[in-house]
């Protein structure tokens, strides 16, 4: 006996929608072996995870707040990747983004102008496009290879952060802890849920997915992007420039995540702290996969990855799980939604051995 | 005498497909004997099951009247079974003699040594230090052919050895092979070229749609009967030559030279040549001779250095295929799945990869009626086989993915049509099809330039002819004014 | 000790973590396999090593337990990879954050903790020549390292096996044709990766900084990538750059040293900067770049 996959003609719809289900309930099965193997409380650390979210309106509002950031550059990510750019530095570009939003209140720790929180969001997706465009520029430029220097410029980004917050820009009142001055309300965004923290960012992102969907399934530049990723010698065939691709993703991926650092500083955090991103901008891609790379997909992703993010902080109290624990249950999922994805194209064939 | 080797029912299936259905086959020692079919017959997945590339879902294989079960290439050279593969199994990246030190056992200075003297006994000479990216196809050939020599086989199978080699070096390859035959080495030997089997076989199973149509000795029919065993008709008439008078020139090559940078590619050297409308201008040579790099210089996928490249009377050296195609340029490539069409898109998809500027979008979006209109017309005109528009590319066969291609590019009504490698694996029916469609289009006023391995093709739909050798093109050749031979002296370098 | 002798004596256990990664990836790539992994599969080495050797006092003992785990974490994406056909960048990248959060899940109780190295040995003869003797007196896994570079070296160019894992990088289907089994080939490459990251996070944890701290990997599972690029996939060129790379971080410390006025936090993103400036200049040239990469590189296997 002797199994095998065998391409099917066509892609499996059924597969395409099953795929994330079964492999979350594997993860979902894998982490309760492991939890169990390090003498953690099983069904507590589940009920944490999936179920606290939902039992409280404050614990839901947590959610739809951390949905914000992960949404907005998962679908800046997903370009790229349905492009072969792969633009994994979102978590730099997203500290970029905060540091350039905060320049403004860390400067004008008084001010109040109505300008500054516009100001601020341009400034902020504006960094993070030019951190992005650094690596669009080695990759056109020198052919070098974007995952790694998106990367090393994400430790860049940290680095820097992590100066700032040392050095030049620490709160000269805070007790010496690594973080800037509290913004005043002009940098501040509006809330959108009263009594929540949910604040506009999360319409930023649902307008953001809105323009992906349309990008990718109705706009001929979309299309362009998706030739370069699937057959990038058909695109060079059509005459669809690969720099531009490269260009064009790196520079949305870049523009979302800038966007995501600046409403996180002027949004929950009210000022740049050390744990400005809490490892969105890495999640982001494991969102982006999650979703197929399909925008209405990745709505749906980015909100049970933040179920996951504030169910992995009720864990942490209620069942002593570590927060590594959320990264564990998210690496499993990926690796069990990539395994999933070979059923959209493949069905498995059991074929006997010949005779002799 | 007992059978060498003998298949009783065997079958093989992919997906879909019924590659082999019920094979039977008997190969006596010492002979050589053909299996006959046009593409997609089934003949290079009889061989696979042969050399133990692939199992067979069902049947009996029989080894000097011993059932084996062949589980890998290597337990068949175990058994004395050696295959030389139509596109080649070497690497690149490696020397000749560590090419062949991957499975011939022994210290690769001992088999340089013998490498040298194989090669002096049987016309197979080749340099083993030489890296086998700086081989021409013919040598290649050689290294595949005395790799299987190396391990003293019983069988030898060749699959299409004759297709990558001009007509000089096919003689010299026969020669080889009935030497070894001599030696008592039995050699199946593949091929849809039908002379070449009456030349060569003392035997001729013949495959029609995965199953044995015929066994013959193939010096005892004619080609016109082998040719309807093959497939299940009468050959094609040949095609109506009627002479054309040209018109303007709407591709000019002059003095046009490109230095590849590519460590495995071919630069090309002051090529020149015209294309006029009502003209089919052919190239002739054998592939690896500078044709990809000819085909993309032309369509811009890579740029032109230095001028010399004009297109419906402008010079394009600085335009890229975008800016071409809007003069009236349209390509056909090699490649149909990656290159020509994304095979994981729908032919609707596909279609608008090149024919957008058909009313396929406006103001930058995607307009969906008329792309599936655009993509209907394509199959009901070109009659491609298809569920329909939203079939995706790679379930298309090859003969019918051409069509498609030919049709969306001659669908945007072309000045001046690029075709490469027209009939590369298309049934004998669709490579008809395509060659009229080829015609039909220079009658209309379109300046073609075709890209081709296969003579014979050349010889029949070309006004005029150049060979390209190395990365140099021969002078105009008018088909009406030489030869398979002439060509063929050009084809390895050797004519005046 | 001046800044010169401290970078000659240090440099090469510094390199040695990312050298034992780099040469690890630099077999997988070579059968075409892009394992992006690589700082997950150090973290978790470095983790494990780590809780092996202070349970046990064994350092032998940690590095065995990290070389297993590396490469049964390996050993998962060759299942996605090659068993299920996946995109290697995404499941690298996913074997990566699942590594990095189990190491700290497994480290969770040893924050912080510390542990006593290796001793060195010196190389008798060698280690007392002026100025550059202070090379030859290393601790027993350097040297381990420089041995195994060496056997890399002979055997990627001198063996059959060797042979074999070029030809099925260069060209699966051929490989396949002739009778190599592909993802047999491959699936041992990414083995013999994982393990060695395993064994280059324990060096960094047990021997190299003998202590656990969450993150301690740093990026330089990631510059071991760099590395094996800016090598060429050439095992010389790669100690050379791993080497580069060791005298770098060390001259962090140096500048610090020395008291010179820069920001620490800058002068940590030194080998950053490099890494992208050497692979802006190593990829530029794609000539150099389309003769040395493997053909099949990150493009799944299918019949």
């Amino acid at each position: 006996m002797r199994i095998s996959f065998v391409r099917r003609d066509h892609a499996s719809r059924p597969a395409m929608l099953l795929a994330p289900v079964v492999a979350f309930a594997c993860a979902i099965v894998a982490s309760v072996i492991l939890f169990t193997a390090l003498g953690k409380a099983p069904g507590q650390a589940l009920y944490s995870l999936l179920l606290e979210p939902f039992l409280t309106w404050y614990n839901f509002s947590e959610v739809l707040l951390k949905m914000a950031p992960l949404l907005l550059i998962a679908q800046g990510l997903a370009i790229g990747f349905r492009a072969n750019v792969f633009n994994i530095g979102a978590e730099g570009q997203l500290i970029i983004g905060a540091i350039a939003a905060s320049a403004l209140p860390v400067w004008y720790p008084q001010g109040d102008s109505a300008l500054m929180l516009p100001a601020m969001l341009v400034m902020g997706a504006g960094a993070g496009m030019a951190w992005a465009a650094i690596a669009a520029m080695f990759r056109t430029r020198f052919n070098a290879n974007e995952i790694l220097v998106t990367l090393m410029l994400s430790l860049i980004a940290a680095q820097v952060l992590n100066y700032l917050l040392l050095g030049p820009w620490k709160d000269p009142h805070g007790f010496n802890f690594p973080q800037s001055v509290m913004f005043p309300d002009a940098a501040l965004l509006p809330i959108l849920l009263p009594g929540t923290r949910v604040n506009i960012s999360l319409l930023f992102a649902l307008v953001a997915s809105v323009l992906a969907y349309v990008l990718m399934r109705h706009r001929f530049a979309g299309f362009q992007l998706l030739v370069g990723g699937l057959a990038p010698r058909a695109a060079r065939y059509a005459g669809f420039s690969e720099a531009r691709a490269i260009w064009l993703s790196l520079l949305l991926g870049g523009l979302a995540a800038g966007l995501a650092g600046a409403a996180e500083v002027a949004g929950p955090l009210g000022q740049l702290q050390r744990s400005v991103s809490l490892g969105y901008g890495y999640s982001a891609i494991i969102v982006a996969y999650l979703g197929g790379l399909n925008p209405l997909g990745i709505v749906v992703s980015a909100f049970v990855m933040s179920v996951i993010y504030i169910g992995g902080d009720n864990a942490m109290v209620s069942a002593d799980l570590p927060v590594a624990a959320v990264w564990v249950f998210q690496g499993l999922l990926l690796c069990f939604y990539l395994a999933g994805l070979t059923f959209i194209r493949h069905r498995v064939s059991f074929s006997r051995k010949a005779l002799p | 005498m007992a059978a060498l080797l003998s298949l009783q029912a065997v079958s093989k299936r992919y997906g879909a497909v019924q590659a082999n259905a019920g094979i039977d086959l008997v190969v006596d020692p010492g002979s050589i004997h053909a299996i006959l079919g046009e593409n997609g017959a089934g003949k290079s997945t009889l061989m696979k099951l042969i050399y133990g590339v692939e199992s067979p879902d069902a049947g009996v294989m029989l080894w000097k009247g011993q059932p084996v079960n062949l589980a890998s290439p290597a337990e068949a050279r175990a058994h004395g079974i050696g295959m030389v593969f139509q596109h080649f199994s070497l690497f690149e990246t490696l020397s000749v003699v560590q090419n062949i030190a991957l499975i011939v056992p022994g210290k690769q200075a001992d088999l340089a040594r013998r490498i040298r003297a194989l090669g002096a006994e049987f016309g197979l000479e080749v340099d083993p230090e030489a890296m086998v990216h700086a081989l021409s196809v013919g040598e290649r050939q050689r290294v595949e052919i005395i790799r299987c020599l190396l391990l003293n086989p019983e069988l030898l199978i060749l699959d299409e050895p004759t297709s990558v080699l001009p007509p000089q070096s096919v003689a010299r390859l026969f020669e080889t092979l009935r030497a070894l035959q001599a030696r008592g080495m039995a050699i199946l030997f593949i091929s849809h070229k039908l002379e070449e089997i009456k030349e060569l076989c003392d035997t001729a199973t013949i495959l029609r749609g995965g199953r044995v149509s015929g066994r013959v000795d193939p010096r005892g029919h004619s080609a016109k009967d082998l040719a309807t065993l093959m497939i299940g008709r009468a050959m094609p008439p040949p095609l109506p030559a009627t002479a054309q008078d040209p018109g303007e020139a709407w591709l000019e090559l002059a003095g046009l030279s490109y230095r590849n940078d590519d460590p495995f590619g071919v630069s090309l050297h002051d090529l020149s040549l015209q294309a006029r409308s009502g003209e089919i201008v052919g190239i002739a040579g054998i592939s690896g001779n500078g044709q990809q790099e000819l085909a993309a210089l032309i369509s811009g996928e890579i740029a032109a250095q230095g001028a010399g490249l004009r297109m419906m009377g402008q010079g394009v050296g600085r335009l890229g295929v975008a800016a071409r195609r809007r003069l009236g340029f349209a390509f056909v490539p090699e490649e149909r799945l990656g290159r020509g069409a994304v095979p994981e898109m729908s032919l609707a998809d596909n279609a608008l990869l090149t024919a957008h500027r058909a009313g396929l979008v406006a103001r930058g979006f995607i307009r969906r009626a008329p792309e599936r209109a655009f993509t209907a017309a394509i199959i009901t005109r070109y009659d491609v086989r298809t569920p329909g528009p939203e079939a995706e590319a790679a379930a298309l066969s090859g003969g019918n993915l051409q069509k498609f291609i030919m049709g969306r590019e001659m669908m945007l009504d072309p000045k001046l049509l690029l075709v490469s490698q027209p009939t590369w694996g298309v049934d004998i029916g669709a490579a008809t099809e395509i060659r009229q469609r080829l015609i039909a289009m220079r009658n209309a006023g379109a300046a073609i330039l075709v890209i081709s391995e296969e003579l014979e093709e050349l010889f029949q739909i070309c006004d005029r002819l150049h060979v390209l050798h190395k990365g140099h093109l021969s002078p105009s050749l008018p088909v009406a004014e030489t030869n398979a031979e002439a060509v063929g002296a050009y084809m390895i370098g050797s004519a005046a | 000790m001046n800044a010169v002798d401290f970078i000659l004596a240090g440099m090469l256990a510094a390199a040695t973590p990312m050298l034992l990664a780099a040469l690890g990836e630099m077999v997988v790539e070579r059968s075409g396999v892009l394992n992006l992994g690589l700082e997950g599969m150090m973290a978790l080495g470095a983790a494990l090593g780590f809780i092996t050797t202070y349970s046990t006092g064994s350092h032998a003992l940690g590095f065995v337990v990290a070389a297993l785990g590396g490469a049964a974490l390996s050993l998962l994406f060759a299942l996605i990879v090659l068993g299920f056909v996946a995109n290697q960048v995404a499941a690298g990248l996913a074997i990566g954050i699942l590594g990095t959060g189990l190491s700290s899940l497994f480290g969770k109780n040893f924050e912080s903790l510390t542990i006593d190295g290796l001793p060195k040995l010196a190389l008798p003869g060698l280690s007392d020549l002026p100025v550059v003797g202070v090379l030859f007196v290393q601790d027993a896994v350097v040297w381990a390292t420089a041995v195994l570079a060496l056997a890399i070296w002979a055997v990627m160019t001198h063996s059959k096996l060797g042979l074999i894992i070029r030809a099925v990088g260069e060209n699966p289907h051929a490989a396949r044709a002739i009778g190599f089994g592909v993802l047999r080939v491959r699936c041992g490459a990414i083995a013999f990766g994982g393990a060695l990251a395993g064994i280059a996070g324990a060096y960094a944890s047990t021997v190299y900084t003998p202590l656990w701290a969450d993150g301690m990997i740093a990026g330089r599972g990631w510059i071991a990538l760099a590395l094996v690029v800016f090598g060429t996939w050439m095992t010389g060129r790669v100690v050379f750059g791993a080497v580069l790379f060791g005298a770098l971080s060390l001259g962090e410390l140096t500048t610090q040293a020395a008291g010179v006025n820069i920001p620490s936090q800058l002068l940590a993103c030194v080998p950053y900067v490099v890494t992208i400036l050497m692979l802006a200049v190593i990829s530029s040239n794609r000539r150099r770049m389309r003769l040395n990469t493997i053909a099949s590189l990150g493009q799944p296997f299918e019949r």
